[in-house]
């Protein structure tokens, strides 16, 4: 077992190293590009495989013993460990990791993003793998800080170079602001191990802060919790996620949101919550209110994103509604109670699963349409009718994509996403965010149930809000006139609005009518989606290797909704333990 | 001290084999200069190997000091009343300072190989003799300053490796440049000697000794009247050391000096040069002036704070268009590095006295290894980028990795040490011990400044870093990689990643420290 988990860690790294050296013999495949894009996928499957083994030899009897446990003394200096080891909290986190760098490793071998060679995109890939896989591993304070920073290099090369516009703004950004709160975090992680006397996290949440006295505590809090909150994203530190996400490329992305984020989330509940709990219990209401703002600024910004005429990015406006959810999974560990912290990290892997499947799927819709500005898609603009310019005008009933007619699979998954985002009963996005909203109505001794309440309050609104986006975004891409289907009430808006498109367009000598569409078809920059009086060209449905990609994703989308059991029957019981103190 | 006692004292065995390493380093210099008069000038290569070998050897002289149990040797004493006092003392902390003094001066010594040879190709040749004899001379005055033990052989130690380097720096004939950046260098740096010198006789005025060990005990009993005189004494002697490291605000010589020098020397300065001053302020400040430890305490910590501001700033501003901008960068970025060298010394004056001191500065003695190796891999590669590109700008790093794939990988590995960032594990690990030094003396203001730097070091490292390996302007030539440039670079690239790998080998100073 412990040379599994030790593989799962090691295996990438070593991948990395292989995907620089020229192929060996034998395996050189058609052409270098292609071998080495297949070193990716076989590289990420055999972690994938040992990650299953590693699920199904876990004693799923006893998920709060630290399980597969690997501790060799590496720099006594320090007293850093080699203190590998996993549990209820970190298995699902780990297999949530392998899968989705698998399915991208998968996605790039049929549609490598635009850019320098794949060689080192594969060998980036698989070291920002084992940087994630390691942080979900490790139980040592400065091993978890390695493993942090470890994907920051990988990380900004994927969107500084095979990302789209403006990624040298973005990447940098990324970085800039991930490093400095993770080198506050370090102080934070200094601090604990040296009034402590150890970095080793079990021996730590066994004390249960008891070796810390609460201003140390306090302090340690502030630090760590500044550079989790960076990677999470909390509100107001969320702004580099926005940017790096719309850059990004679509794999980039979606390790971004699925798995990157979630190394913020869980270093709340490995490291903050049993270590300094003192410490943790002073900040809680200030961390729930910051994620309750972060929820309802997260769901507006959305709001305002998806308004006709906003030019809002599709990519853009997912990434804010991650603020949005990761603001539900830090409500629920400010309530440091275990059904808010279950429900914290039954919405960490929703939220890796469901927002991975929507940055899949923008990404195949910008290949498809070479757009993802939700006016471009859903032409036309109203923002250039006087008359309806400000509002969300009834006419823009009739603008959309026409997704579900042009390309209908692709639509329905889309819509499927939209509503697993939102939070349908039935899909994994419920249980999560209900559980943290329980968490808030019951709050733990000691903290303000009425400040909690409160809080719930406004996130359930949140809630509202979420949903309201979200149909709008489902009412923009993928409804609208179907192809060939225009009828003759919408005939006269639809001309006048392809005359609209020809002028966005460039085509300044359009006349009116019915010609127009035409020219809207061909104008530069355009989208083959002018709802005209001709028919829309249809797009490209789901292909066999995106739905390879995609299903799993859907698959268990569907199985966590209907069967949450499954994922709190690992975490409960360790939760459990680490907010006793390693006790019971 | 009696007649008696003091006519005992007069004769003096001496410890040979201690004093071992410096002195083949020192003989070996004046044998080149000497052997430079008689050779032909096609022979004159000859010079390099055997100073080559002269360094090689003065390393191996380190082996036969390290296993003695631990016990310090000692040589050059004076038996007074009480205790001995010695002027000599090999132990770990000499030994570890001497090997990097050593290994420092060996590796700029095969980065001096290929560069006199392409000097020798053109008509502004260096001349070779006498660049051997004073790389050599200052590399053993830079050997001799971590064994003293008394504040006149420290100074002396720290001129003789002051003095040659000047030399060196102007030594390109006809370049105007290098005579500028040597004058510059040559004028501030005898300011602050002299300044330190009159520290050195305000405490000699104030104890009646020159003894490190001495000074310890006595200062303490400093009576109300000359304890003024002791602290200014005490500041006015950090200054010629923080000169040396190029601390705030003696580090304007720095870029201009780097630049001006031939880039062997500027490797040399960087790495051996700041060994040489932060050695000499541990031992002063943790040796000579515990008593005082109120006064040098926050003003390392401050001179820290402002030295890796100063430093990352200036570098920031670096335009990469520039010519030598590659240079001046490694420049600004050293002074940025001696910034948090200074930090754990600073931190020891917070330290609880005899435990915490040794760990403290053992913290700054592994940064300076880890520093050290990748530095010099740093200038290494820089070499041989400026054998192509005559003005060694950043920009035209761009494409390297297309051009040689290997040492694009290497310079990213050691870029990204100094910023300490993976994959430069052990990069990231000494800034981990200089940080718990500072967050374990309770200098939290200090360790967030650091933290705020690190940051900031990180833009323009990884800017050069990722314009390694962007697409070539043109088409990529190919050049041939002469033999000591690619042993210089692979012995510091096995270091690096030899130490990335087992951090233990030159973190286990900062735990035990050094004694």
């Amino acid at each position: 077992m412990q040379f599994l988990l030790a593989l799962i860690v090691v295996g990438p790294l070593v991948g990395a190293v292989a995907a620089l050296l020229p192929a060996p013999p034998g395996l050189k495949g058609k052409s270098p590009e292609q071998a080495v894009l297949r070193h990716g996928v076989t590289v990420t499957g055999a972690v994938l495989v040992a990650a299953i083994v590693l699920a199904l030899g876990f004693d799923h009897d006893h998920p709060s013993k630290m399980q597969a446990t690997t501790d060799i003394s590496w720099i006594p200096a320090l007293d850093v460990r080699i203190h590998l080891g996993i549990d209820g909290i970190s298995l699902p986190l780990l297999v949530l990791t392998a899968l989705l760098t698998f399915l991208c490793a998968l996605y790039s071998y049929f549609k490598m993003p635009a850019g320098p060679s794949p060689k080192a995109f594969v060998a980036l890939i698989l070291v920002l793998e084992s940087g994630t896989l390691a942080t979900f591993a490790v139980l040592d304070l400065l091993l978890f800080f390695l493993a942090f920073e470890m994907v920051l290099i990988p990380m900004y090369f994927l969107i500084a170079r095979w990302g789209g516009a403006e990624r040298t703004q973005a990447a940098w950004k990324f970085i800039l602001y991930t490093l400095l709160g993770s080198v506050v975090m370090l102080l934070g992680l200094l601090l604990i191990g040296l009034r402590a006397g150890t970095f080793d996290m079990v021996a730590l949440a066994t004390d249960n802060g008891s070796g810390l006295s609460t201003s140390v505590q306090v302090i340690a809090v502030l630090a760590i919790g500044i550079g989790l909150a960076v990677k999470t994203p909390m509100w107001p530190l969320h702004s580099w996620l926005p940017d790096a996400h719309t850059a990004a490329p679509t794999v980039g992305s979606v390790l971004l949101a699925g798995v990157l984020l979630k190394m913020g989330t869980y270093g709340f509940v490995r490291i903050l919550l049993p270590i300094a709990p003192d410490g943790m219990e002073t900040f809680a209401p200030y961390l729930a209110a910051f994620a309750v703002v972060g929820i309802v600024y997260g769901s507006l910004a959305c709001l305002a994103l998806a308004r006709p005429g906003a030019k809002g990015d599709l990519k853009r406006l997912i990434a804010y509604s991650s603020v949005g959810h990761m603001g539900f999974v830090l409500l629920g560990i400010s309530t440091m109670s275990p059904t808010g912290v279950n429900g914290a990290l039954f919405a960490n892997i929703a939220h890796g699963l469901i927002t991975g499947l929507l940055f899949f799927l923008v990404g195949a819709l910008k290949d498809r349409t070479g757009t993802s500005d939700l006016d471009a898609l859903s032409l036309p603009s109203p923002g250039h009718r006087p008359a309806t310019s400000g509002s969300a005008a009834p006419d823009s009933f009739q603008s959309g994509a026409a997704l579900y007619g042009r390309a209908p699979r692709l639509g329905g998954l889309l819509a499927f996403g939209a509503v697993a985002s939102l939070g349908l009963p039935g899909l994994a996005g419920f249980w999560g965010e209900m559980l943290a909203l329980f968490g808030a109505f019951k709050p733990a001794d000691g903290l303000s149930r009425p400040a909690f309440l409160t809080f719930m309050a406004i996130a359930a609104f949140g809630t509202l809000l979420t949903a309201a986006y979200m149909l709008i975004v489902v009412r923009r891409v993928c409804m609208g006139p179907a192809p060939g289907s225009a009828g003759p009430a919408s005939g006269a808006a639809s001309a006048v609005s392809g005359a609209a498109a020809a002028v966005s367009g460039g085509a300044s000598a359009a006349p009116g009518g019915a010609e127009a569409a035409p020219a809207a078809v061909r104008a530069p920059g355009g989208v083959k989606a002018a709802p005209g009086a001709e028919p829309a060209p249809r797009l490209a449905d789901v292909h066999g290797y995106e739905l390879a990609a995609w299903a799993p994703l859907v698959a268990l989308t569907v199985l966590a909704g209907l069967w949450p059991a499954a994922l709190l029957g690992l975490t409960d019981p360790a939760v459990q333990q680490l907010l006793a103190g390693g006790k019971s | 001290m009696t007649a008696a006692e003091s006519t005992a004292s007069l004769i003096q065995s001496v410890d040979w084999a201690a004093v071992a390493p410096p002195t083949i380093v020192a003989v070996v210099g004046l044998a080149v200069l000497v052997a430079d008069l008689f050779l032909g000038e096609r022979n004159k290569h000859l010079l390099g190997w055997f100073s080559l070998a002269g360094l090689a050897a003065a390393g191996l002289f380190l082996l036969p000091l390290t296993d003695s149990d631990r016990e310090p040797r000692s040589t050059f004493c004076l038996s007074g009343p009480g205790e001995t006092a010695c002027s000599y003392t090999v132990d770990e902390f000499t030994l570890v300072i001497q090997l990097l003094v050593i290994g420092g001066a060996l590796l700029t010594a095969l980065l001096s190989m290929t560069t006199l040879k392409d000097a020798r190709s053109t008509d502004k040749g260096l001349p070779e003799g006498e660049y051997w004899f004073l790389l050599l001379s200052s590399a053993a005055g830079a050997a001799l300053l971590p064994a003293s033990r008394d504040l006149a052989t420290l100074v002396v130690a720290l001129e003789v490796a002051s003095l040659p380097a000047f030399a060196l720096v102007g030594l390109k004939h006809g370049d105007k440049r290098s005579s500028e950046a040597a004058l510059k260098f040559f004028l501030s740096s005898v300011t602050a000697t002299a300044v330190t010198l009159l520290g050195v006789s305000f405490v000699y005025a104030a104890t009646g000794t020159m003894h490190l060990t001495e000074l310890g005990a006595k200062l303490g009993d400093v009576g109300g009247q000359l304890d003024t005189l002791a602290r200014t004494g005490v500041v006015l002697t950090l200054v010629g050391f923080a000169f040396k490291v190029a601390a705030v605000p003696f580090h304007f010589w720095v870029p201009d000096t780097y630049v001006g020098a031939p880039l062997p020397v500027a490797a040399y300065l960087s790495v051996v040069g700041k060994a040489v001053g932060f050695t000499g302020l541990i031992l002063v400040t943790v040796v000579a002036f515990p008593e005082y430890a109120d006064v040098w305490g926050p003003a390392l910590a401050a001179l820290a704070a402002l030295t890796m501001t100063a430093g990352n700033v200036a570098a920031l501003r670096q335009r990469s268009t520039r010519a030598y901008s590659a240079v001046r960068l490694l420049a600004w970025s050293s002074v940025g590095q001696a910034g948090y060298l200074l930090v754990p010394i600073g931190a020891a004056g917070y330290a609880d006295r005899n435990t915490d001191v040794l760990e403290s500065t053992g913290a700054t003695v592994a940064y300076a290894l880890m520093y050290a190796a990748v530095n010099l891999g740093a200038f290494a590669v820089a070499a041989l980028v400026g054998r192509t590109k005559a003005l060694n700008r950043v920009s035209d790093y761009r494409g390297l990795y297309a051009r040689s794939p290997l040492s694009a990988l290497v310079l990213a590995f050691f870029l990204l040490c100094l910023a300490g960032l993976p994959p430069g594990i052990i990069g990231l690990f000494a800034k981990v011990t200089v940080f718990s030094a500072a967050v374990d003396a309770g200098l939290g203001w200090l360790a967030v400044v650091m933290a705020v730097n690190v940051v900031v070091a990180l833009y323009y490292y990884l800017q050069w870093t990722a314009l390694l390996f962007r697409a070539p302007e043109g088409e990529p030539v190919r050049h041939r990689i002469p033999a000591p440039i690619t042993a210089a670079i692979a012995v510091t690239a096995v270091l690096g990643v030899a130490l990335s790998g087992a951090p233990q080998l030159v973190l286990q100073f900062a735990e035990q420290g050094v004694r």
